[in-house]
Formats: structure tokens, C-alpha cells, sequence
């Protein structure tokens, strides 16, 4: 969370809310949403750590809002973060465990697993298209998000299926 | 899709009178003998389609998948077991009465769109209508309506070679919608397609699936799979899993996490 707020704010100084906002429109409903307090905390920490700093400002109706802007320090660290390269997507290795050792131990049946675990992936995938089909092919970003999401989900089953051929 | 009868609405019962299903299969067996070599490629298969379901077939190559609906349109002969479909029992058909009931009730989509390469993409949709008897008038009404609701009005006086693939693919489409038949047959409709064409097509078959269309199709693209109301896998020959498909509501853990955003 902390390095997509800083880039946010690279912009703009911007409040808590306003961020929230902005992710869920960048990225589309894909995106896991974040809760504002998760954000506000993260906002806190990057201020403890000198990355960003803040400053109440008045509204007329409302409350007082804290809005963040970035420090240089804060600049630096970003700069940092997209530099270097991004590690590639952990393997969902969870079920894989699950199907070698579970049978292993007589808790369960491989065909079963393989079953269950497919169909738990194409509902994934099902709820996937119609994301796609309801999202605003002109929203760049959140039709990428979710094609990306499809391509894994994809190559997670072709994995199952893999497994299918060679253990059972 | 809009058609002159929506397939939606329940048949005459006593079409129906053996079996409420539109498509059923009892133990059905298909052997390939060739030279002293002999494979098994579909060992027992029981499987049943509702009136209007939308069923998708998977599994690793090999399984048999093709070799199924291939014997399901009567494009092979079984090895034994039983076909029933609409009610009547089609599996000792002969290769003419196939065809006839082909023409009647079943459209086949393929991978390779198997367009007639010397005829336009007009005469590819209206031929299947011809022959099976409806007037040059009515077929070219249909063909016209096909065409346009698969947005490819503008290239009906065009070669099909001349066509990007998936624009071939939906020709194909319309020539296999072009006799509103009771069930469509698709053997990997989008194996040849690129995402923005797979997802027209996806697009298309919802539709028709919405309108009514019953519809079987063997695909190793789980985006088309998803669309199912049903999904068997099919492994060894044999099913492996039948299990309808159920959603997973966007706001449980899993939609949004296919992809873990980092940073």
C-alpha cells in the first residue's frame, strides 16, 4: 500500500479519501479496494518515516481535512521503487501442496481435489468475465487488471490439468 | 438473439415424450481401429442436455473431447451406446438421415471455421438454408439478420479468405445459427482467435445462449468454459466431472485476488 500511495501523490497532494478514491477508479473493481483506515494508517506511517508530510486544512461545512504531499525523501523512495524490477507473481502453490500430500495421507482423493479446485477456479473465472463485460473498455488500466487476473487464472488450470495427465 | 421462434419455449410434449432432455447419452463407446492398433477414445459417456443448456466439455488432449462431439453430430459413427436427441434415438442413423437431421437441428462451429472458400460469406450463411428447403427469399432475410447482429453486414459479398479470423468465426456462427437449429455443436471455437476476437465471439455465443440457444462445446479456453451453466471434464474417455457452474460473488476473497497488487 505504501508505494502506491506515494505515487499517487507524485501528482498531487491529495486526502485520505480522495486516494481511496483514485486507486478504485485506476484500477476498477479487479482491484482489491482498500479500506480507509488502512490507508489513513499507511499515511501516518510514511509521515513518521519522512515521506510524506501533512497539513490540516479548513472546509466551511466540514470537518477539517488532512491533506499529504509528498517529501523529497518521500520523492527518493518512489524513485527508488521504480527502478528496479518487480518480483514476478508468487505461484499459487497452496492447492499443489494440498494435492500431493493430502491423498499421501489418505485425507483425501486426488481426482477430487483436481474437481473441486477447478471448479472453484472457473466460478473465479466466471465472475472474471462478467467484470470484464460490465467495465468500460476505455477504463485502460482496470480492463488490463482483470485480463491479467484471466491469463493467470488460465494458466493455473492449464497447471491443473497438468497435474490431471501426469497424476492420476 | 432474436429468431422467428424463440428456443426457449417449451416443445410440443410429444416430441418429448421419451426424454425431457434435448440431448441424451447412454454408455456411449467409440473405438478407432487401424492398423492392428486400437484406441479407445470415448469409454461409456453419460451426459445430458437440457432444452436451452449451455454446456461446456474440458479436459487435457486427448481426453476425447472432439472425438465426443464429433459423434454427438453424427460426423462419425459410434462403437455403441445410445444418441437420443429431441426425443428420438439417432445413433443407428445412416449418414444420409445424419444429414438431414443435421440440417434440421444441429450447427456446428469449428476451430478452423471450415468456410467454403469459393463462395461469399453470403452464400456460406444462406446454403444451409437452402438446402434445407426454405425459400432463396426467406434464406437471404435470415442471412441478412445473422449477419447484421454479428456486426459483419458489410462484408456479406466478400470472400471469406478475405476475412480476419475472427470475423470468419462469426460467419461460421451465423451459417450454423442459419437454420435455428435445437443444439449447437462447437468444437474450440476461440482456439484460433486472438483475446479481442475471443471476446466477441464470447460475447456473440452469451447472446444466443440468452436467446434460447442450446448449446455444447468442447474448449480449452476457461473463459469460454465459464460462461457454461454446466462444465464437464472429460478424462480418459470418460467423465470425470459434471458440475454446474456457480459463480464467485466479486466481493469474496479469490475475484480479486487472482492478481496480488504489490508495492
Amino acid at each position: 500500500m505504501r508505494q502506491p500511495l506515494l505515487a499517487l501523490l507524485a501528482k498531487e497532494p491529495a486526502h485520505g479519501y480522495e486516494l481511496k478514491l483514485a486507486l478504485e477508479q485506476t484500477f476498477g473493481q479487479a482491484y482489491p479496494s482498500p479500506n480507509i483506515g488502512q490507508i489513513y494508517v499507511t499515511l501516518k506511517r510514511l509521515e513518521q518515516d519522512g515521506l510524506v508530510r501533512s497539513q490540516d486544512v479548513e472546509q466551511a461545512t466540514r470537518p477539517n481535512k488532512r491533506v499529504y504531499e509528498l517529501t523529497p525523501a518521500g520523492r527518493e523512495a518512489l524513485r527508488a521503487w521504480v527502478d528496479e524490477p518487480s518480483d514476478g507473481p508468487r505461484i499459487r502453490d497452496e492447492f499443489f501442496i494440498k494435492l500431493i500430500l493430502a491423498p499421501r495421507a489418505g485425507l483425501a482423493d486426488r481426482m477430487e481435489l483436481m474437481n473441486s479446485q477447478r471448479r472453484h477456479y472457473l466460478g473465479i473465472m466466471r465472475s472474471l468475465t462478467e467484470l470484464q463485460a460490465d467495465t468500460d473498455p476505455a477504463d485502460t488500466p482496470a480492463r488490463l487488471l482483470i485480463e491479467g487476473a484471466v491469463l493467470h487464472l488460465q494458466a493455473d488450470l492449464d497447471w491443473l490439468e497438468r497435474c490431471q495427465e501426469e497424476l492420476v | 438473439m432474436s429468431r422467428s421462434a424463440p428456443k426457449g419455449s417449451p416443445r410440443p410434449p410429444a416430441q418429448l415424450a421419451e426424454s425431457p432432455a434435448l440431448l441424451r447419452t447412454s454408455k456411449l463407446v467409440k473405438v478407432y481401429r487401424a492398423d492392428g492398433v486400437t484406441v479407445e477414445a470415448v469409454r461409456g459417456v453419460d451426459i445430458e442436455l437440457a432444452i436451452g443448456e449451455f454446456v461446456a466439455i474440458m479436459g487435457p488432449s486427448g481426453s476425447g473431447k472432439s472425438t465426443l462431439l464429433h459423434v454427438l453430430g453424427g460426423l462419425e459413427p459410434v462403437t455403441s451406446g445410445e444418441i437420443w436427441l429431441r426425443g428420438q434415438r439417432v445413433d443407428r442413423l445412416s449418414t444420409a438421415a445424419w444429414a438431414v437431421l443435421r440440417r434440421q437441428h444441429i450447427g456446428f462451429v469449428f476451430q478452423f471455421f471450415n468456410l467454403l472458400s469459393n463462395m461469399t460469406v453470403a452464400d456460406n450463411v444462406e446454403l444451409p438454408a437452402l438446402l434445407a428447403g426454405v425459400t432463396p427469399r426467406q434464406a437471404r432475410k435470415r442471412r441478412e439478420e445473422l449477419l447484421a447482429e454479428l456486426g459483419i453486414a458489410d462484408k456479406a459479398g466478400a470472400a471469406p479468405a478475405r476475412l480476419s479470423g475472427g470475423e470468419q468465426q462469426r460467419v461460421a456462427l451465423a451459417r450454423a445459427l442459419a437454420n435455428e437449429p435445437s443444439l449447437l455443436l462447437a468444437d474450440e471455437p476461440t482456439g484460433n482467435l486472438d483475446s479481442s476476437n475471443t471476446r466477441d465471439v464470447l460475447r456473440l455465443l452469451r447472446r444466443a445462449h440468452a436467446g434460447g440457444q442450446a448449446i455444447l462445446m468442447v474448449t480449452h479456453d476457461a473463459r469460454v468454459a465459464s460462461l457454461a451453466d454446466r462444465v464437464i471434464n472429460l478424462f480418459d474417455g470418460m467423465v470425470a466431472d459434471d458440475a454446474k457452474m456457480v459463480p464467485i460473488p466479486r466481493t469474496m476473497n479469490g475475484v480479486s485476488d487472482v492478481l496480488e497488487l504489490r508495492g
